[in-house]
């Protein structure tokens, strides 16, 4: 274990010359190359995460105290909308389809990705959304250089973006930049598939890939099924709001529930779409720090299959106060609840693959560690909303603001974290700070738990979601204050990572190829890998190859 | 911030204004019990998994100073005795929590409605709340009167909802759970308080710029007190001989601006649909959907300038001069 931390550099007596800017600029511009436009993603997402954040430190700074008047009524409304969109469209799913992009042909013996350009493509695409929808600050009012951000709420529910209740272009490019986002990853996940499907070194079997691969498959075949009626219903938006169709336009006759099914068609599996990443991540980093192999290999695939058939079954759980009808509700009832037992299944296997081994605290165990206990209440508090008359009380509330967010940064973003710990040495050549890595998640631990764990509250005390201030006599302030100077801890915790980064890219020590100690193949190469990465496609016999080399005397194969 | 903060710091936990673990209508009653299972359920699940998680993250952690610490531990791939127990017994809770589940779903949503039911007909609106009893000949706003409904000899009141623009959702959780207002479709839900007294709650879902002051209440009153606001709801407001000087001249300023392309005083020339009803505006006790108290400074400066309390409401700054302010508000105090 990271005895090649130390290690001095590896001798490259040849130093290459200096390029200049511009042609290290055009370099990155026209790059084709998995590693380079994975790390654009990351990098772009990283950007937007810390402005949503920002956002997000706004509305708290807003609702910290009743009454309060820090920001107006349509900013907070813009800042929430923005936060939501930004945070789900150009942060996890540029991040996560980032470290797919980059680790994922590194884990299947692959040189690239099946389609390079249409993966740049992608990405580029992706950045122009991202792009239009900040642009809306200044143009979305037309041509006088004055703007409003879109303030219709993330998930834009019809009529309030039809024309006669958002005027001006804040909606257009709201629908723009989503349909721009939408494609980029249509694009994405398809490469991911033919890769995964098609590019996999000799010996490597669906059976023997990596669970990180699987998840991402599984992740992309979604993106297929659910991206597309999202785009459908941004095209039927637009129609709507310029070629006088009448979909979603209720003052004529249109089906504001119409909108909410496609939205949540989309909206409730990207949210596995999100998530399952996150668990790819885990099933990597857990085992490596508890040095044993995964706990229930084909368990772990057959949930996360599972887990994507049934997500796309659950999605009116959003709805169960539109008056679907009882019939209808008991349905997505059984279907949400149902979806709790593959997604135990992952659990307790994680927590049989800690069971037994030797469990090395490193800052990306620590944050994988934070993750399984915070996902474990995530998903406790999701049974409560499953329940519909349950969810009758605490949807829309703050209650229901709580639970996601556990979901979003206390399993997800946590992992993310962690896989940055853990793959950062690849990526650039150099370790961490271990030690600013673990104030980091003691600070982002704490301020986590302040914000999200007290957030649940007020939802219990009746305070609806997306309400730009409130009542003081409603005992609602304690606890806002509580949650919003949690904020503050994130932020610093966040800082502290962000300067690491930039730190250890200088500074931090030489990684060499394989710092962790691990078994997967994208640890066989360089770090960070070549533009090639195998000189040699390798062979594989089992699961963890590099498990094989190391212990010659027992290899994985012979259990397989 | 001059109000006390341990006044606020001391509001009880479960009994609050707007807690949903103090309902006080059967709807509410039995999420209530619903809620207790499934937290109990939650809570145990909790226990067991974060306690095994501790104690392997304790018990397996790395430690330098054993003997073989450079040693790999033990490789174990899996065992599918393991794994089909933690499959079945998750299903059975599943199972469980599924009844319990629906037996609340339909005893709320395909209760039967008893012939002594209220029938309250609710259209939501940016950013108030419309409603009228179409069996009594009443229309109000944002104060919704119910009776309290005896156990023995129930007499829940049925709200019938839609919305006028976008949606909005009406959720008083100490009565019942949430409904949303969606417009161009009719849902349904029902209320039965046993106890008079006022409940809270608001607008829960987002409507536009002034979602956040949609504040809603609703007043149980006793058999007695709600025949008495039936009676003076379905009388015409004010008896023009009983007016006083100012407030005929209120009244004038009233009808002659556009004031009454929105609003309506029943018996008048105004018969606008477009805001809140004002036949009977005095015996209310708050303004601008909940938001306010209804004194006649707070009414007078939201005639003047609505968005300095509401800004984004649809009701435009009426730009009337002193004096017809003061006469505006001395008439609309009079609607009692």
């Amino acid at each position: 274990m990271a005895t090649h931390t130390s290690a001095p550099a590896p001798s490259t007596t040849y130093t290459p010359p200096r390029r200049l800017v511009l042609d290290v600029l055009h370099d990155w511009v026209t790059t084709v190359d998995h590693k380079k436009l994975g790390l654009m993603y990351i990098g772009y997402a990283l950007i937007f995460l810390v402005i949503a954040g920002f956002q997000a430190l706004l509305m708290r700074v807003q609702l910290s105290i009743p009454n309060n008047t820090f920001v107006s009524p349509q900013t907070f409304n813009s800042l929430f909308t923005m936060h939501g969109t930004t945070m789900v469209f150009f942060v996890g799913m540029p991040i996560l389809f980032g470290f797919g992009n980059y680790l994922v042909p590194l884990m299947i013996g692959a040189r690239d990705m099946a389609f390079p350009r249409l993966n740049a493509f992608s990405f580029w695409i992706s950045a122009f959304g991202g792009f239009l929808l900040y642009f809306s600050y200044f143009g979305a009012s037309g041509l006088y250089g004055a703007g409003n951000a879109p303030d219709v709420g993330w998930f834009a529910y019809a009529p309030l973006t039809a024309r006669v209740f958002s005027p001006g272009h804040s909606t257009d490019y709201w629908t723009l930049a989503i349909l721009l986002s939408g494609i980029s990853s249509i694009g994405t996940a398809l490469n991911i598939v033919a890769t995964t499907l098609c590019m996999r070194c000799p010996g490597m079997k669906l059976s023997r890939m990596p669970l990180l691969v699987w998840l991402y498959l599984v992740t992309s075949s979604l993106v297929f099924v659910t991206i597309s009626p999202l785009t459908a219903a941004q095209i039927m938006l637009m129609l709507d709001r310029y070629a006088g169709s009448h979909f979603f336009d209720t003052q004529a006759g249109g089906s504001a529930v119409l909108w909410m099914h496609f939205f949540w068609i989309f909206g409730h599996p990207e949210v596995y779409i999100l998530v399952l990443p996150a668990f790819a991540f885990a099933n990597e980093i857990i085992p490596v720090f508890s040095r044993k192999a995964i706990f229930g290999y084909p368990a772990m695939v057959a949930a996360s299959v599972g887990i994507g058939f049934i997500s796309l079954s659950v999605w009116a759980h959003h709805m169960f106060t539109v008056g679907l009808g009882p019939g209808a509700n008991t349905f997505f009832v059984l279907a949400t609840m149902v979806i709790s037992v593959p997604t135990g299944i992952k659990l307790f296997n994680w927590l049989a693959t800690l069971w037994g081994g030797k469990i090395h605290f490193t800052a990306s165990m620590m944050f994988a560690i934070g993750f399984l206990f915070q996902f474990l209440i995530a998903g406790l508090t999701g049974i409560m909303l499953s329940v519909a008359p349950f969810d009758w009380q605490l949807g829309s509330s703050y209650f229901v603001v709580a639970h996601f967010h556990y979901v979003l940064v206390g399993a997800i973003l946590f992992m993310i974290f962690s896989a940055f710990y853990y793959w950062y040495p690849k990526m650039s050549g150099r370790m961490l700070s271990e030690r600013l890595g673990k104030w980091h998640f003691w600070i982002f631990l704490i301020g986590f738990h302040l914000t999200f764990d007290f957030m649940h509250v007020p939802g219990l005390l009746g305070m609806p979601r997306r309400i730009y201030t409130y009542e003081a006599d409603r005992g609602w302030m304690i606890w806002n204050m509580i949650v919003s100077s949690g904020a503050v801890f994130q932020a610093a915790g966040t800082l502290l990572f962000v300067y690491n980064m930039v730190w250890s890219y200088f500074k931090g020590p030489i990684a060499g190829p394989d710092p962790w100690d691990a078994w997967t193949l994208e640890w066989s190469t360089p770090s960070p890998p070549p533009e090639y990465n195998f000189a040699v496609i390798p062979t594989v016999d089992s699961r963890r190859p590099l498990w094989d080399i190391k212990h010659p005397d027992d290899p994985d194969s012979r259990y397989e | 911030m001059s109000r006390n903060i341990w006044a606020l710091l001391s509001s009880d936990f479960s009994h609050g204004s707007t807690s949903i673990f103090a309902p006080a209508g059967t709807p509410a009653h039995s999420i209530f019990s619903l809620s207790l299972l499934v937290l109990g359920i939650t809570t145990a699940i909790f226990l067991i998994v974060a306690g095994l998680l501790l104690f392997a993250v304790i018990r397996y952690r790395h430690r330098a100073s054993d003997a073989n610490a450079s040693q790999e531990p033990p490789q174990i791939y899996g065992s599918t005795q393991i794994e089909l127990s933690w499959t079945v017994i998750p299903v059975l809770i599943v199972v469980l929590l599924f009844l319990a589940t629906t037996r609340i779903i339909l005893s709320t949503q395909n209760a039967p409605k008893p012939a002594a039911a209220l029938d309250v007909t609710i259209v939501g609106h940016q950013y108030w709340w419309e409603f009228s009893y179409p069996k009594l000949g009443i229309v109000t706003a944002n104060e919704l009167h119910i009776p309290v409904s005896d156990p023995k000899h129930p007499t829940p009141t049925y709200l019938t909802m839609t919305s006028a623009d976008t949606d909005h959702s009406f959720w008083v959780p100490r009565l019942a759970g949430k409904m949303d207002l969606i417009p161009n479709q009719i849902n349904t839900m029902w209320l039965d308080p046993q106890t008079p007294g006022l409940y809270l709650g608001q607008c829960a879902q987002y409507c536009g710029i002034q979602h956040a002051k949609m504040l809603l209440r609703v007043y149980a009153d006793s058999p007695a007190d709600f025949a008495a606001w039936v009676a003076r709801q379905q009388k015409p407001a004010n008896n023009d001989a009983t007016l006083d000087q100012q407030a005929v001249a209120g009244r004038a300023v009233f009808q002659h601006s556009v004031c009454i392309s929105c609003h309506t005083v029943a018996g008048t020339v105004a018969t606008g649909r477009f805001g809140p009803d004002l036949t009977h505006l005095a015996s209310r006790d708050t303004i601008a959907s909940g938001s306010l108290p209804n004194t006649p400074a707070n009414l007078r400066a939201f005639i003047d300038n609505p968005a300095a309390f509401k800004p984004g409401a649809l009701m435009p700054a009426m730009h009337l001069n002193q004096h017809d302010l003061d006469a505006v508000t001395a008439y609309l105090s009079t609607l009692k």
